[in-house]
């Protein structure tokens, strides 16, 4: 293999000149994270009651429920990356548009956005089995003591499903961190993006994807050990 | 009201009527190709990997738990570059040339989703292999098979059938996923709807096109299977 390795090249200055190469990657990787976090809790917020929806004996709510989930499942996320981006702005009336096109970090916020929406419709079809795995009776109990639908799903059925389905919920949030990689087609400065940059600007395309490569396999195992952590502390206990 | 006027009045369908012979007949039937493809090449591919991974040898279960999750933990779009950038230097290596050899784009997709998706197909082969009660590859060794002569023709035949909703599901995934093949300016079905959106400025028309062919093509496609899992489920 004819390929001249450079691994010092992460210390030599970036022709952005704010910074090593390396300084480039960690900034990649910052955005990375605080999209990931900013997208989950929209994904977390919005899948809780969409699943949430699913369930309810009411028809209309199912309805609504299984529109969304079938809706943002069935069009790839980098389409809706594009619809969020590039097509919003224009069919809104002509002063929003203006105002999201001039937002500063617009690629960030629709990143967020859209990934959030995106991985709601995930966490939705997890919450669902989980409120679903949970034995009928525990529903009942709960209208027999005299609660109201609402007071069942906050005391008695989430606080269980969201228990149950702790791995899952865990195995979606690393796909969505993996995911703020496709915000990179609307111009986000994420890990992916910087290192095809740093490939670009010093032509060492394989010390820039290892390190990216690497630092992504570090995150997952972070995320990996401390939702193992969450679920040992949040474990009902005698199951 | 207000809104679906402003969103309508503008709206060219004509682009997407003069264009409607290039998204389809060239990008379409990449996508089409690709994801076909890739599917058959992920299967056999999971297949083995799930195998390897319960065949009860020294390192092999190690060498395949450690490639299906390294490939979990990474995201599809920087695998994508690095098979785009490593394949004409393996190419190199392999046939021993002097210079990276050129690969084209469809060869270098069709092997990054391959060697991507033969870790998500694996972990569904794994479970469909496992689903197999032990009792009968028992039986097939009393009987005197061989361990591909059981795997052939008992425990694969049945694990394919259990699995096989799962396998189309994960295959429609796959075909999302080919639309990533954007960041390489391949002319997939995106790809060749952003080329036309790009040159006649109709970024809204083409977008919004895009979405509803991908959506009808996978909503239809996710009802089939579903229609399918109840057809092939074993009743036992």
């Amino acid at each position: 293999m004819n390929y001249n390795w450079n691994w010092g090249i992460f210390f030599e200055a970036s022709p952005e000149g704010n910074g090593t190469y390396a300084d480039m990657l960690l900034s990649g990787l910052m955005w990375t994270i605080v999209t990931a976090l900013c997208a989950w809790v929209i994904a977390f917020a919005v899948g809780s009651v969409i699943g949430v929806l699913r369930t309810l004996p009411g028809r209309g709510a199912q309805m609504v429920g299984n529109a969304y989930v079938e809706l943002f499942r069935n069009i790839p996320l980098l389409v809706q990356m594009f619809l969020w981006y590039f097509v919003l702005p224009e069919v809104l009336p002509e002063s929003w548009g203006t105002w999201l096109k001039q937002l500063p970090n617009a690629p960030f916020y629709t990143a967020v956005v859209c990934l959030g929406f995106f991985t709601a419709s995930r966490v939705a079809e997890q919450v669902r089995a989980g409120i679903q795995a949970l034995p009928r009776g525990q529903r009942m109990a709960g209208t027999a003591l005299g609660l109201t639908t609402a007071q069942t799903y906050r005391y008695v059925l989430l606080p269980n499903a969201y228990r149950i389905i702790l791995p899952p919920l865990t195995s979606e949030f690393l796909n969505n961190l993996k995911n703020t990689s496709v915000a990179l087609t609307i111009g986000l400065l994420e890990l992916t993006a910087r290192a095809r940059a740093m490939q670009e600007f010093s032509f060492q395309v394989f010390e820039a994807f290892t390190a990216a490569t690497v630092i992504y396999i570090i995150i997952n195992l972070i995320v990996v050990t401390v939702a193992g952590v969450i679920e040992r502390r949040v474990a009902v206990p005698g199951r | 009201m207000g809104l679906g006027l402003a969103m309508f009045s503008n709206f060219d369908f004509s682009v997407i009527l003069n264009s409607w012979r290039y998204l389809f007949f060239d990008g379409m039937a990449f996508t089409l190709t690709l994801t076909a493809l890739a599917a058959i090449g992920g299967v056999v591919l999971g297949t083995l990997i799930a195998m390897m991974r319960l065949s009860g040898l020294p390192v092999l279960p190690q060498v395949a738990k450690a490639y299906v999750n390294f490939m979990r933990s990474l995201p599809l779009v920087l695998v994508i570059f690095w098979f785009y950038f490593l394949v004409p230097y393996i190419g190199q290596w392999i046939i021993g040339s002097e210079r990276p050899i050129q690969v084209g784009a469809f060869s270098s997709s069709l092997i990054t989703f391959t060697l991507f998706e033969a870790a998500y197909f694996s972990e569904i082969m794994r479970a469909g292999i496992q689903s197999i009660p032990k009792g009968q590859s028992a039986a097939a060794s009393a009987l005197g098979l061989t361990y591909w002569q059981s795997m052939g023709s008992i425990i694969l035949p049945q694990a394919f059938r259990n699995m096989l909703p799962v396998l189309l599901t994960q295959t429609i995934v796959l075909f999302q996923d080919t639309s990533l093949v954007y960041v390489l300016s391949i002319t997939d079905f995106l790809g060749a709807a952003s080329k036309i959106a790009q040159r006649d400025g109709r970024l809204v028309e083409m977008y919004v096109f895009a979405a509803i062919v991908y959506f009808a093509i996978c909503f239809i496609a996710s009802l089939l299977v579903r229609r399918l899992q109840r057809r092939v489920a074993i009743i036992r």
